[in-house]
């Protein structure tokens, strides 16, 4: 375990860069630090492996004050990614990635298998990699050796400084996962700084989310998504995620106020198009789209009507019609803030698949769907785990 | 024609003497630069150990005063102290050696990547480990292109220390404007020339960095 009490640092030019920084980082869980950039993570981070000396306050590893530790020794027994992947571009990568046991006077023979083991481990096959350096290598497999440079020596502390900054999305998931299924074997502590809310939310066990050098909130990834402690938090977890998450906050709506609003149920995103859009690229994109009509909205989003696939078909034949020429007006529309039920209503007298949704300018903001409306259902009939 | 039969004829009378020049001559390149190097790479080393730059300013303050001075100046000044021969005549050139080496040294250990200095900290290096195996081997290219440098203009003026009577490739040059003996200037200007070459090109080729393939 890893405790901060009451540290402080103002670096030597007076920048105060943490203030009142107290944390307990309990053993063998990923604790993710993440907040905007020059919030002092990581600040944080160094001075847990001494690169950097806090001004005031205590830091403790499993109950030792550390600053009675040989920073050496210490470093040597905490594995550590930095930000900017750090090679050693004079030596090959199998000697970068036995940095740390060669120090330990490791046994050769256990440190070429581990070698192996590791470069194995991030798709890097020894044969190939191994005797390369660091210059002949991309950004991003420097970056894997750099990871995996940290692992080498087993250490059961690991500080990992934005370590998949410079991966690609499909390797950057690829790694995440790897990271929480190696996890789930080898149980280290890992402290790990990102700017990245999803990669946060994904690999965490606990998230500590940092602005201008204070702790704002911590807590696991359920709970900040569920009770952001401010609008800090809210706005740098992002609308999307909240909304996503917002499943339960939503149904307590629907117990409190009987009723959730259109706003609660809609799509935001439904497919439109121009009414000078041609019928034949009208028809491809509901293919694309997988719809059956098509709303029509002017330049600023203003609500026209709607095109059926039917109509489109009908007149498809003529190249020189456009949507304008086989356009419906919407008998009906409903506001964000109406009770939800008026769309049902509408939907269920008239049959319709949807209703558009526009605010008090007649803009196109949403539509209530049945997908939308079976979405709801599901939420509040969940499947029956309760009951098992 | 006539005059190249003459000149064969007379490095084959007088190249016993030419080469005892030339190796005089590279026994005083050879130790000015090499205590040059001793003294200069670890002056630069500690230097690097300090933070602030106070003691830095100060050496290279010293180092190029040295530069600065005349080099028959400085030689006729030691003259006075050491005597006329090779001491005086080493003494000045390792003078004029420390600041190329110095600066080049200093300057290749503090353009190490910081990034790199932090990752070797990181990962547990000891203060010493970290010179020894990351930023020496790191400053090696510059360190190197010091040490060619220096003794290509080293090996240059050491045809000067002949007027203290150090011996070397400027005796012949000196014994030839005596003489009115074209051929020993000639001879004496064109083997410190070789010299300078040869030694820009084995220099060259030990400090190629190799950790990039092509
Ligand atoms: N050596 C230093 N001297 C003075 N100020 C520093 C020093 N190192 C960092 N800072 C400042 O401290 C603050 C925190 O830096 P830190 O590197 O911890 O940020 P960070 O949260 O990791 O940011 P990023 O996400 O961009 O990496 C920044 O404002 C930075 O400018
Ligand atoms: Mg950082």
């Amino acid at each position: 375990m890893i405790r901060l009490e009451k540290v402080y640092k103002r670096y030597a030019d007076g920048f105060q860069a943490l203030t009142d920084i107290n944390l307990d980082l309990e053993a063998g869980k990923i604790h993710v630090f993440i907040g905007p950039s020059g919030c002092g993570k990581s600040t944080t981070m160094k001075l847990i492996n001494r690169l950097i000396t806090p001004s005031e306050g205590k830091i403790f590893i499993d109950g030792e004050d550390i600053t009675g530790v040989n920073p050496v020794q210490l470093r040597r027994k905490i594995g550590y990614v930095i930000q900017n992947i750090g090679l050693f571009p004079h030596m090959t990568i199998s000697e970068n990635v036995a940095v740390v046991p060669r120090l330990l006077k490791w046994d050769e023979d256990k440190i070429q298998n581990k070698v192996n083991e590791l470069l194995s481990l991030v798709n890097l096959p020894p044969e190939t990699y191994k005797n390369r350096y660091p210059g002949e290598l991309s950004g991003g497999q420097q970056q894997r050796v750099g990871v995996i440079r940290a692992l080498a020596a087993e250490p059961d502390i690991i500080l990992m400084d934005e370590p998949f900054s410079a991966l690609d999305p499909i390797s950057r998931e690829q790694l995440q996962d790897e990271l929480t299924n190696l996890q789930e074997n080898i149980q280290k502590t890992i402290i790990f700084v990102t700017h990245d809310m999803d990669e946060a939310i994904k690999i965490a066990d606990n998230i500590v989310l940092m602005k201008a050098g204070e702790v704002v909130q911590v807590g696991t990834p359920e709970q900040i998504l569920r009770h952001p402690a401010n609008d800090f938090v809210k706005e740098f977890i992002g609308k999307k995620r909240l909304v996503e998450h917002r499943e339960n906050p939503f149904l307590n709506s629907f117990d409190a106020e009987g009723v959730p609003s259109v706003k609660d149920v809609m799509i935001d995103k439904p497919v439109t198009a121009s009414p000078s859009r041609g019928l034949a690229s009208s028809l491809n994109l509901m293919e694309q789209r997988r719809v059956d009509s098509l709303i029509i909205v002017d330049k600023n989003r203003k609500l026209l009507g709607y095109a059926p696939i039917l109509n489109v078909l009908s007149e498809i034949s003529d190249e020189t019609k456009v949507l304008a020429d086989v356009m419906q007006s919407f008998k009906f529309a409903v506001k964000p803030d109406d009770p939800f039920t008026v769309a049902l209503e509408f939907m269920g007298q008239n049959n319709a698949p949807y209703v558009p949704v526009v605010n008090d300018a007649n803009v196109l903001v949403g539509a209530v769907t049945r997908g939308s409306i079976v979405r709801l259902m599901s939420e509040v009939y969940p499947v029956a785990e309760e009951v098992l | 024609m006539n005059m190249i039969t003459e000149y064969i004829t007379f490095l084959k009378e007088r190249y016993p003497d030419i080469l005892a020049r030339t190796g005089e001559h590279l026994i005083i390149v050879g130790s000015a630069v090499i205590l040059g190097c001793i003294v200069a790479i670890s002056t630069a080393i500690i230097l690097t150990r300090f933070k602030d730059g106070f003691a830095s300013s100060l050496s290279f303050g010293l180092a190029n005063i040295f530069q600065t001075i005349p080099s028959i100046a400085l030689l006729a000044m030691l003259i006075p102290l050491l005597g006329v021969g090779r001491n005086p005549a080493i003494l000045a050139l390792f003078l004029y050696s420390l600041l190329p080496l110095l600066r080049n040294t200093y300057s290749g250990i503090k353009e190490v990547d910081s990034n790199i200095i932090e990752a070797a900290r990181g990962m547990g290096y000891s203060s010493f480990q970290r010179l020894w195996k990351i930023e020496l081997p790191l400053a090696r290219p510059y360190i190197l292109s010091g040490i060619r440098l220096t003794t290509v203009y080293i090996i240059s003026w050491t045809t000067l220390a002949a007027i203290v009577g150090a011996g070397g490739l400027g005796d012949l040059i000196i014994a030839g404007m005596a003489n009115n003996n074209n051929f020993l200037i000639f001879t004496g200007t064109v083997s410190a020339i070789i010299l300078a070459l040869a030694a820009d090109l084995i220099l060259g080729f030990i400090s190629k960095d190799r950790t990039i393939k092509e």
